[in-house]
């Protein structure tokens, strides 16, 4: 699985990357996390406020710092 | 009540004598500090409520292809209801012209969110009274409004960076949030928002409550009373490096004002403090050529300081 954290380098969007590798490690799943800091790239996905979580290629959610548990519900 | 359990606890508790200056500025610290904290969280919570229902990308739908003055006066009030963060100007204002919106009209939009505010409202509301906050609200629609259509009317697309009318925007699926989930992010959004901003309301009404107690009345009324013209220019432009802490600074104004800075100024300053900043200017540079950038710090302080003026005059 390849989870993408769209965002220009804002500190909300550093503490959702970290949420997301928690829950990632607390999952136990495998997956890639990657951050996605320029904007052509995050606009191709149509996203308007950031920070933006990306799983295979589909935005869970926009403009907002999930919570560990939130994240590792929308895990496949 | 929370002003009996703030002159409770300055007077009967702690044992200072009503009337005298440490005692009063005490008071008055408590009393504004309760106050104002019990407003933020309130509206806060409503206001994230009602933002769910208005993301960004259903925002730019409704804008997209309106015409100038319909669109900008639809702009300007969804920039009210519309989540804005100053980090995110770049993706929204690309997403905004991308998609058809026009120049003017996301200009209107990208005034009126920062500036009118559900924090800046309730600040005003809770230390001025409704009467300002509706129309400090008014007042910055109008400016968002004629702002922006002034910008359209200039025709400067060709002063947006050029990449901007070449990015590929897609189009995201956002899966609207049932109510529950629209309760927790409410919750999590103003945790998040009080958090940030309440040294600054402690330090804003401490400073304030200083003011109140210590600085001679009228001690101003001769610099930033109505009847000098250079006050309102220099308020709006020592708003402009005072960005994003309205929290704070709607304490001092509001003990400045008391002591006989006009009404009109306070109103400038407020719109100053919130409408132009220096980092978003920083921000908006990615996406704006320097006479665009330019041009609309321009004709937003030119609006600003006529509030000022007309409201110095008015009231």
């Amino acid at each position: 699985m390849k989870i993408e954290i769209l965002g220009t380098g804002c500190s909300k969007c550093k503490s959702l990357y970290e949420n997301t590798k928690k829950a990632v490690e607390e999952s136990g799943k495998d997956a890639e996390i990657i951050k996605v800091e320029e904007i052509p790239k995050i606009m191709a996905y149509g996203v308007m406020s950031t920070p933006a979580l990306v799983i295979d290629g589909q935005v869970k959610f926009s403009g907002k710092v999930a919570s560990i548990g939130e994240i590792m519900g929308l895990l496949p | 009540m929370l002003k009996s359990f703030a002159d409770y606890i300055v007077f009967t508790i702690i044992g200072l004598v009503p009337g005298s200056r440490l005692g009063e500025a005490l008071d008055f610290f408590i009393y504004d500090t309760l106050k104002i904290f019990l407003l933020l969280t309130t509206i806060i919570y409503v206001v994230a409520i009602i933002r769910t229902s208005f993301p960004p990308e259903k925002t730019k739908r409704m804008l997209s292809h309106k015409r100038e003055y319909i669109g900008n006066v639809l702009a300007a009030l969804l920039g009210i209801v519309t989540p804005f963060c100053s980090c995110s100007a770049v993706p929204l204002f690309i997403g905004f012209v991308e998609s058809g919106v026009p120049l003017g009209v996301t200009f209107s939009f990208l005034i009126s969110s920062p500036m009118v505010n559900e924090v800046a409202l309730i600040m005003l509301w809770g230390l001025f009274g409704w009467k300002i906050a509706l129309i400090y609200v008014g007042t910055g629609l109008v400016v968002a409004i004629v702002a922006g259509i002034v910008i359209g009317k200039l025709k400067m697309e060709k002063y947006v960076q050029d990449y901007v009318w070449e990015m590929q925007v897609g189009n995201a699926e956002i899966v609207p949030l049932n109510f529950r989930e629209k309760l927790g992010y409410a919750h999590e959004y103003t945790l998040e928002l009080l958090k940030k901003i309440w040294p600054y309301v402690i330090v804003g009404v401490g400073l304030g409550a200083f003011i109140h107690g210590f600085v001679p009345q009228d001690f101003l009324a001769r610099w930033a009373g109505p009847d000098n013209p250079f006050a309102v220019p220099i308020a709006v432009a020592l708003g402009v490096p005072l960005y994003s802490n309205a929290a704070g600074v709607i304490p001092i104004i509001h003990a400045l004002m008391e002591k006989g800075m006009a009404i009109g100024t306070v109103l400038a300053f407020m719109m100053a403090v919130t409408a132009l900043s220096l980092p978003e200017a920083i921000i908006l540079k990615n996406v704006l050529k320097n006479r665009l950038l330019l041009t609309f710090f321009g004709i937003v302080a030119t609006a600003i300081i006529c509030v000022g003026y007309l409201f110095n005059a008015l009231l």
